[in-house]
């Protein structure tokens, strides 16, 4: 409800043309988006219950006649660029949407597979001696603690102390050497870092050797430069004001970088490291070649095979016995159990950061 | 640096020799250990490529009919470098469009308080283990192939990749492409995200004040700045998708040499994924041909991610992709 105002001078009765870049253009009201949604929904559901009806085709079909009929209506109305415009944001809602579909379906499918045999028994039983149905991961889930805290062992010090390097001392072509190798480091693929550990072991001990240590020598190999990455990036966020209020009170460097760099980076540091260990405890194929695969508990990385939890899961599936289900089962749970630890360190990661974050005043 | 001075007295001012800075033990041991800690590194990377290489020799020159196959290395290796890279590029074409689509909904289109949790969302897409989507691309998306395929074979069959006979399992290169498309799909949105992030606000505002819509401020003022970001995402992305392992020896029925048939059951085996099925049967000169294989593998993503820091590292103010 609203006055009606008369532009035109009474006076005058010519009416000025705008410029065609500010004339008036229509606007769509809000509610016809949702309408054109709902509208489209009802339109391609209404002709594929004729035609057979399959959720993706429905999915898939709603959201092109959503789209090109917004599109149409706006260019109507709104003029070409608008309606470009309203395309692209549907369009980029759409594409994120769809990223997520793969999230979501791969969380539900292994719950699904998984919590049949999520049970006592697979945490506390090994394989040794099962056939059958039964058994369950406790020498994988062993395993795969003593090599990942093998891994991380050797490589948060040399992780910690490069990036120290790198950002306290570093200087001239032996940091920029660095700099870069560790970034190529970060891409090598996991199986070569495999294939590393083994051929070095191998030279020493002959061809047939798989080992445990040899496992986490791969990891450390995947896991440093993420270490690097993530302690340099806090480092390099700490002011500057701290290590010259530290010099000026005559405090040697050392001494600066471990009373006052790093504990101001502690927050930072120890996330970035739980999340290194995130992603190297799910590591599949250096463990598949350095390590192997048994059915007992063996505690000894020093001393032939070790079972872990991401091949256990593999070696389950890969080559199950007779029956198949009790094989399938105990892989699927190793995947989900393996899927929580993974998610419980990204949270504790986030957790760490928020808590211990330096306060800022 | 020459800060690390112990307190003292002012020097005399006319001293001949400027007062040297006093060096610690401490300092000196520390510093020590932090440039051992970046030699080791260099070290380790050498040794990756050393050990490799000398475990690699018995394959490079031994007699071609040793060589699994029967046809020497060329003939053995060749098949497994299309493969991987058939597969990387399927990878690559489906994530980065969506990639990007998803960092710029995250940056300029979500809501405010809202950006930060999905963009975490996105990220938990990264800490899935490559085991589980495998395990997932095998349970559902393989089988969720079968359908469009065959419609892909019955109406593009003319096409040489959709020729067919079209895989009943789901087993197929496309699926394969798919699942590691998903799984590098985080990568490329966390490095166009920091991109995006930092275009400069004068840009975007001065575009939306000469009245540009959303979508024309982001082609105008988002992109260009984001381009080599986005580039470097993506050759990230391409170094992650052609050393993936377990994922596609789960997902892949491999059988059958060189074909660009995307959907039939006989596909090449990618060579990460040959590793991991062959590896554990293999004896002798098997092993050392997997390995020269495995080399083979480190050489190109060491290229192609070389060139993605390089792309990376000509900007300066982007501090870098993790």
């Amino acid at each position: 409800m609203s006055i009606e105002t008369d532009r035109r001078d009474p006076d005058r009765d010519v009416e000025i043309p705008l410029p065609p870049a500010l004339r008036k253009q229509g606007q769509l009201k809000p509610w016809v988006t949702p309408g054109m949604l709902g509208a489209a929904a009802v339109v391609v559901g209404g002709l594929l219950v004729l035609a057979g009806f399959s959720t993706g085709l429905f999915i898939v079909g709603t959201f092109i006649v959503f789209a090109v009929g917004l599109y149409v209506l706006s260019r109507a109305v709104e003029g070409r660029r608008k309606a470009t415009d309203r395309l692209v944001t549907v369009t980029v809602t759409a594409a994120f949407l769809l990223a997520l579909i793969p999230l979501v379906s791969v969380i539900i499918t292994v719950i699904g597979n998984g919590v049949a045999r999520f049970d006592a028994t697979f945490f506390t039983s090994s394989l040794r001696g099962v056939v059958g149905e039964g058994g369950g991961a406790y020498h994988a889930i062993i395993g795969t603690l003593i090599i990942t805290g093998l891994a991380a062992l050797m490589s948060i010090p040399v992780g910690l102390l490069t990036a120290v390097y790198l950002v306290e001392y570093g200087k001239g072509r032996l940091a920029r050497a660095i700099t870069f190798f560790v970034d190529v480091m970060t891409g090598i693929p996991s199986i070569v870092a495999g294939l590393f550990a083994f051929a070095l072991f191998a030279l020493f001990f002959g061809p047939g050797i798989r080992l445990g240590f040899a496992g986490a020598v791969a990891l450390s190999v995947l896991m440093i430069p993420v270490v690097v990455r993530a302690t340099e990036e806090m480092l390099k966020i700490v002011p500057n004001e701290l290590r010259e209020a530290a010099y000026a009170l005559g405090v040697p460097k050392w001494r600066t970088i471990i009373k006052v760099v790093i504990p101001t980076s502690i927050a930072g540091i120890a996330s970035g490291v739980t999340l290194a260990i995130a992603r190297v405890i799910g590591e599949t194929a250096p463990l598949l070649i350095a390590v192997g695969i048994t059915t007992g508990v063996n505690i000894n990385p020093f001393d032939g095979r070790m079972a872990t939890l991401p091949v256990f899961s593999y070696n389950s599936y890969a080559f199950p016995g007779v029956p198949r289900e009790p094989f399938l089962d105990r892989a699927w749970t190793a995947a989900l159990v393996l899927i929580i630890i993974v998610m419980l360190l990204n949270l504790l990661a986030r957790l760490i950061a928020r808590t211990f974050a330096p306060k800022t005043r | 640096m020459t800060t690390d001075t112990s307190p003292r007295l002012n020097p005399p001012t006319e001293s001949v020799q400027p007062p040297k800075p006093v060096i610690q033990r401490g300092d000196r041991i520390f510093s020590g250990a932090a440039t051992a800690a970046g030699v080791l590194i260099l070290v380790v990377l050498a040794g990756v490529a050393a050990f490799l290489v000398i475990q690699a020799a018995p394959a490079l020159v031994a007699p071609a009919e040793t060589i699994p196959g029967g046809n020497g290395l060329v003939a053995y290796i060749g098949p497994l470098i299309f493969g991987t890279l058939l597969a990387a590029i399927i990878a690559l074409i489906v994530a980065t469009p969506l990639a990007v689509s998803v960092a710029l909904f995250i940056t300029h289109y979500a809501p405010r308080r809202f950006a930060q949790t999905l963009g975490y969302l996105i990220d938990l897409l990264a800490a899935v283990p490559s085991i589980v989507f495998g395990l997932w691309g095998v349970a559902v998306l393989a089988p969720a192939s079968v359908g469009p395929t065959t419609w892909l074979q019955e109406n593009l069959g003319f096409i040489p990749l959709f020729a067919g006979p079209v895989s009943t399992t789901g087993a197929t290169m496309l699926v394969a492409g798919l699942v590691l498309a998903v799984m590098i799909l985080p990568i490329i949105t966390a490095v166009s995200r920091e991109v995006f992030l930092q275009t400069p606000t004068l840009h975007e505002e001065a575009a939306l004040a000469l009245g540009a819509t959303r979508w024309e401020m982001i082609r105008m003022a988002v992109l260009p700045f984001g381009r080599s970001g986005i580039i470097s995402g993506a050759m990230l992305g391409l170094g992650r998708a052609l050393g993936e392992t377990m994922a596609v020896a789960i997902v892949l029925s491999v059988s059958g040499g060189i074909t660009v048939n995307l959907i039939s059951s006989g596909n090449p085996p990618t060579i990460a994924a040959n590793i991991a099925l062959e590896f554990p049967e293999s004896t002798g000169i098997e092993v050392n041909t997997l390995i020269a294989s495995g080399l083979v593998l480190f050489l190109i993503t060491l290229a192609v991610n070389s060139l993605a820091r390089f792309i990376i590292n000509r900007r300066r103010e982007f501090s870098g992709a993790n």
